[in-house]
């Protein structure tokens, strides 16, 4: 896949993510909507294999379509008394639709008039053995970024399990 | 048939605004956690689309959409912990059970 990226392929990984999101919306129940962001983390998956990202590609898979699904349903599960709590009204806001087309309206003036610069493309894409190595360069590389990005994580879990345990000083 | 650089971004922009769709308003904080996640794919595709057109050889917006991800797995982790410790306080997920944050 030398400059572009196969349009049919393309086509249906949109449509699924874009319907996908559009049913995490328009969806009255909340397990419902999780795993239609379940669909849509799937979906991105593809789009990203499809842009030669094969490293975050299945980081998504693992990460997004596997932990958070989950994290997401363990929640919704814990905070329902009972069965009919699921079905929530739909929440339509006029304000939130035009702030989002404002938006969407915004960014298609400013893609209209961008055009992506030309640029060669390597023969083969970059796979994860390449990825590694170019991410733990001592020069120029991402060994920095890399350990901050792992303490982020280290005090993120160390927090989630202590606001969210039960806490016997309260 | 093939797909350019705008087209993805049209994409992940049409992704992106569905998402701040969803986190402006849904009333459920569950959803809103939902819908910054949608965001947050939106976010990543165009990192990683820019990585793939413009700098093929380098991948630096791949690193860029690591990192993203990683901050917005922290977001979400912590999100759903807040989510817990608020329920288990007023028995609600709504955000208007919230508004005693108001100053």
């Amino acid at each position: 896949m030398p400059e572009s990226v196969n349009a049919i392929a393309f086509g249906i990984l949109a449509v699924a993510a874009v319907g996908g999101s559009v049913g995490v919306l328009a969806s009255h129940n909340v397990v419902h909507a999780a795993f239609w962001v379940l669909e849509v983390m799937l979906a991105l998956a593809g789009l990203f294999l499809l842009l030669s990202a094969e490293f975050l590609a299945l980081v998504q898979v693992l990460v997004y379509a596997g932990a958070v699904s989950v994290l997401l349903l363990f929640v919704i599960m814990l905070t329902l008394r009972r069965r009919e709590d699921a079905i929530r009204p739909l929440d339509a806001s006029l304000g939130a639709a035009a702030l989002a087309l404002t938006f969407g309206g915004i960014v298609f003036a400013g893609l209209s008039r961008f055009s992506a610069p030309e640029v060669a493309m390597p023969g083969a894409p970059l796979d994860t053995a390449a990825l590694g190595m170019l991410l733990f360069d001592l020069e120029g590389g991402w060994v920095l970024p890399f350990e901050i990005a792992s303490l982020v994580l280290l005090v993120a879990l160390v927090a989630a399990v202590w606001w969210s345990g039960e806490g016997k000083r309260r | 048939m093939t797909v350019g650089l705008e087209v993805v971004l049209g994409l992940a922009a049409v992704l992106f605004a569905l998402g701040l769709y969803g986190a402006v308003s849904k009333r459920s904080a569950v959803m809103v956690l939902m819908s910054l996640e949608l965001m947050a794919g939106a976010v990543n595709l165009n990192l990683i689309a820019f990585s793939r057109f413009t700098t093929p050889a380098l991948a630096t917006g791949q690193f860029f959409a690591i990192f993203s991800m990683v901050v917005s797995a922290a977001e979400i982790g912590l999100g759903l912990a807040l989510v817990l410790a608020i329920y288990r306080q007023s028995r609600s997920v709504e955000l208007s059970t919230m508004e005693r944050l108001k100053g």
